[in-house]
């Protein structure tokens, strides 16, 4: 029996695994897909929010500003890219300034630092691509753009090296209760804990709804994104945002960590917890609506669209804390927007409840820090020839778009929690996510994952089971 | 630092033919720099024949074709270096690269031919609606594994895009044993040539459905189907004529794009229309010294005339470094003629031409934006046309060209442009 049972490799997930993995407990996270990542948590606009746009006392309000102010350390100690690049709520005419000073009274309430109202020309003069029609903008300092894969796979590579265990394709069917803690029905098997943390993204209500009477509902919201081509994330320096509406912050224009310019999401509510395809209509509402806040888009250039599916609780707050008819199963639900911003928080939070009801002791051995995949592009001249001699596979570049060396890609496979898909290297490396999105690197990273993993070429997946690249050898099928 | 007098980015069919005849017009520091373990690029997957008839009077494969010129890189003794990358490339024509054995290293060129060849459209440049299932390649990617790794991307196939690479892919797939069901077309005409139409889709009868687009993917892990529609002449679907063909595997060939991101990073102007360099008379970047031939610089249909071009930019690049050497007397008269595509012409290659630095002749190659039957092309020099040739048919799909002479522009001192139009009498 272990002591703590985690379902879910999203950032809600791995944050609490790393945070646990500090105290002395036997910890295993169930994943049901085949890496971590791979939800909610790969598919959403990358964004380090600053905390105004929460209702004052709840725990999206506190934990999105502690999430925010822990960024900075965490992305420093884990090794992952992330930016405080600013944003800016704009708004177009006057009748909207009573909005706008509602959204800065309600960041002053949460404790944001350095908000303020710009003038038209102040925001103008700081984004020359801003749109004509700006009144004027809410501009939050503290803002900031983060890659959420580097963010995940850090959290998750960190709580392992603690000593967390992971398992992939591992989906819990159904939960007892059993005397001291869960029996957990996989497809795997059954497990046992003392401990159970729901962070089961779009599933947490099914999940949380195993063992307690007190039913949870959540409403995958879909949301669709742009993304355009390198070089285009200098469109706009900041995260631009337009006043928020019903259903969320509605379509931004910001740079992501990595040069390009994403724009999204829309926001529509469905039944379908794996629906996570575009439409038409919601790429074009994307477009649409994003050139109404920034001018002359580069609509030319995307390279690729996506769809991802907040986990919409329809109470609104993020649930976080003890089931109150389970005792011992811990819910992190509802984790939509600003679940990315606030996950430092939330595995802070879900770490010392069950630290405090378990009574359980920190560990000497703690390991704080992780380095991530070497990213050869960061040397100097000097230093990258000596790699290059130490390690020639640095030297061969199979991704010609994102310039991603053979080195890279061995790495990503070979290390702890590596890659078994190609969706999986792309998460750890980049390689496949530039303008020919993989058309050139795909059959050369292929060959590297199969010559390290010892996987044959025809079982590689696009991102796991049922998802082959190919479909066997030349003249099978005749 | 090392230092050559032309090193040439790339070692396809462009970057050879250039090596080549810079070394015949008397260079002897050359260098390929090339990204492939094997020189001759993207020809090495295109096993098919039909290439060389005008270079060689005889109908080769790809790597036959490549093989030609990689025998005379050796016999010359060029150098070549595979699997390095170049990464960037200043203004001032040094050369950064990367690559197993050198690491990474610096070179300084006199001369730069930039031959980099081109990539192909992917899905996200349509912004196809859907889940992002396995089993989309673009037709080049399916190539590259049937024909140099020997695996077969997918059983059912259904190609969006008749361009070359798609209608030669939709018979290699066939041959392989694979089912391919169609071929669809969102323009009224294919992109591709027509010999290929007839010999890569008529002749194993697979379906060429003109005016049609794929508007939607189906499938979530690995591709299961696509929705097919009718287009109206503005390109949007028509609702109500939607078809649900089942496939597992999705072919693009929606078009080539010159790969330029180290010409755009080195502030060369670009050609919006071709997304390749502007280039005069000598195919020479609005930077002194680079160049630029083959499908970095516009995309060609034979690779035959990638040769052609090819070989008169070595020998410019060659007489540039000569006469830099020399110091002699710049020839450059200042005057620059432009070329102007107008109706019916999508852009022309060369964009501009020195009355004084060109050749006896210079052959002027553009595409038509649409299919003109029993219509003439004609060439205005400023306001009088010197030139109305009747055609039969002018395709998007293939390059046309047109020759004039250094002694015919003479005549025309205060030339300023030259229009070259499609009129239908």
């Amino acid at each position: 029996m272990y002591d703590i049972i985690i379902i879910g490799g999203g950032v809600s997930g791995t944050a609490a695994a790393r945070e646990l993995s500090r105290y002395k407990a036997s910890i295993c996270l169930v994943e049901k897909e085949e890496d971590v990542c791979s939800g909610t948590s790969k598919a959403n606009s990358a964004i380090i929010h600053a905390g105004y746009d929460a209702e004052p006392g709840t725990l999206k309000a506190k934990l999105n500003v502690r999430g925010n102010e822990m960024m900075g350390k965490l992305a420093k100690d884990l090794d992952f890219p992330f930016r405080r690049n600013g944003s800016l709520v704009i708004c177009r005419n006057e009748e909207d300034m009573p909005a706008l000073q509602k959204l800065l009274q309600r960041g002053i309430e949460n404790n944001v630092k350095g908000l303020r109202i710009l003038k038209k020309e102040e925001v103008t003069a700081m984004e020359p691509n801003i749109t004509d029609n700006v009144y004027a903008a809410l501009y939050a300092p503290t803002g900031g753009i983060v890659c959420p894969f580097g963010l995940n796979i850090a959290l998750a590579e960190n709580a392992y090296r603690n000593g967390v265990e992971f398992r992939f394709y591992t989906e819990v069917q159904d939960i007892k209760k059993i005397q001291d803690g869960f029996a957990l029905y996989t497809n795997q098997g059954m497990l046992e804990a003392k401990y159970v943390v729901n962070a089961a993204g779009v599933y947490a209500d099914k999940i949380h709804n195993m063992v307690s009477g007190k039913k949870l509902h959540i409403v995958p919201r879909a949301g669709e994104y742009c993304l355009m081509d390198k070089g285009t994330g200098s469109h706009v320096s900041r995260t631009i945002f337009t006043l928020p509406g019903k259903y969320g912050k509605g379509i931004l224009v910001t740079p992501t960590i990595h040069g390009n310019l994403l724009i999204g999401p829309t926001a529509v509510d469905m039944e379908d917890k794996e629906g996570t395809n575009t439409t038409r209509e919601g790429l074009r509402q994307v477009m649409e609506k994003a050139a109404d806040s920034v001018k002359n888009l580069p609509i030319s250039q995307i390279i690729t669209s996506f769809a991802g599916l907040r986990a919409h609780e329809t109470q609104g707050d993020f649930i976080i804390g003890e089931a109150q008819d389970a005792e011992g199963f811990i819910d992190c639900a509802g984790i939509e927007s600003p679940g990315l911003t606030s996950c430092p928080a939330i595995g802070e939070m879900v770490a010392e409840l069950i630290r405090d009801k378990m009574g359980l002791e920190e560990k000497a051995d703690f390991i704080t820090t992780r380095k991530g995949i070497l990213n050869p592009k960061e040397l100097g001249r000097e230093e990258r020839s000596a790699l290059i001699k130490e390690n020639p596979a640095y030297g061969n570049i199979i991704c010609r778009c994102e310039m991603i060396s053979e080195g890279e890609i061995i790495d990503a496979v070979t290390r702890p929690l590596g890659a078994k898909s190609i969706d999986g290297i792309k998460r750890r490396t980049r390689a496949g996510m530039g303008r020919c999105q993989s058309g050139f690197c795909l059959p050369g990273t292929m060959e590297i994952l199969s010559r390290e993993s010892g996987m044959d070429m025809s079982d590689i997946g696009k991102s796991g089971k049922g998802s082959q690249i190919l479909a066997g050898k030349n003249r099978d099928l005749l | 630092m090392e230092t050559y007098d032309i090193v040439i980015i790339g070692g396809g069919p462009a970057g050879l033919a250039a090596a080549v005849s810079a070394r015949k017009n008397g260079i002897d520091r050359i260098v390929i720099l090339d990204r492939n373990p094997e020189l001759g690029g993207i020809l090495n997957q295109c096993i098919h024949n039909g290439f060389g008839l005008h270079t060689f009077q005889e109908e080769l494969t790809g790597p036959e074709y490549a093989g030609r010129f990689i025998e005379q890189i050796k016999a010359m003794g060029i150098e070549y270096r595979r699997n390095t990358m170049v990464l960037d490339v200043s203004p001032e024509k040094v050369i950064e690269a990367a690559n197993r054995e050198d690491g990474f290293f610096q070179i300084q060129a006199k001369a730069v031919i930039l031959a980099m060849g081109c990539r192909e459209r992917a899905r996200g440049a349509l912004n196809i609606p859907g889940y992002r299932p396995a089993g989309i390649y673009s037709a080049g990617t399916a190539q590259r594994f049937i024909n140099m790794e020997g695996y077969m991307p997918g059983r059912e196939v259904v190609i969006l895009g008749s361009g070359d690479i798609g209608l030669i892919m939709a018979r290699r797939m066939t041959l392989e044993g694979a089912k391919v069901k169609l071929v669809a077309e969102v323009m009224p005409y294919s992109g591709g040539l027509k010999r290929n139409i007839v010999q890569c889709l008529d002749d194993y009868g697979i379906p060429l459905k003109l005016r049609h687009t794929v508007i939607e993917i189906k499938g979530k892990e690995r591709v299961e189907g696509i929705v097919l529609a009718e287009v109206d002449n503005n390109g949007k679907p028509i609702p109500g004529t939607e078809e649900f063909y089942s496939c597992d595997t999705l072919l693009l060939s929606v078009g080539l794009i010159p790969e330029n991101e180290i010409s755009r990073k080195m502030g060369i102007d670009m050609n919006p229309v071709t997304s390749g360099p502007k280039v005069n008379e000598s195919f020479e970047t609005s930077i002194e010294g680079v160049f630029a031939c083959g499908n970095v610089l516009h995309v060609h249909d034979l690779v035959d005339f990638v040769s052609e071009e090819a070989a008169i930019v070595g020998e410019k690049a060659a007489s540039f470094v000569k006469e830099s050497g020399a110091g002699k007397e710049d020839k450059t008269s200042g005057r620059n003629v432009r070329l102007n595509p107008a109706e019916g012409v999508r852009y022309i290659v060369p964009q501009t031409i020195d009355i004084m630095r060109m050749d006896e002749k210079i052959t002027l190659r553009f595409r038509v934006d649409n299919v003109y039957k029993d219509s003439f092309i004609s060439v205005y020099f400023d306001e009088e046309r010197i030139l109305h040739r009747k055609f039969r048919i002018a395709v998007p799909g293939q390059m046309e060209k047109i020759m004039l002479l250094r002694e015919q522009i003479s005549k025309y001192p205060d030339l300023k442009s030259i229009t070259v139009k499609v009129e239908s009498e």
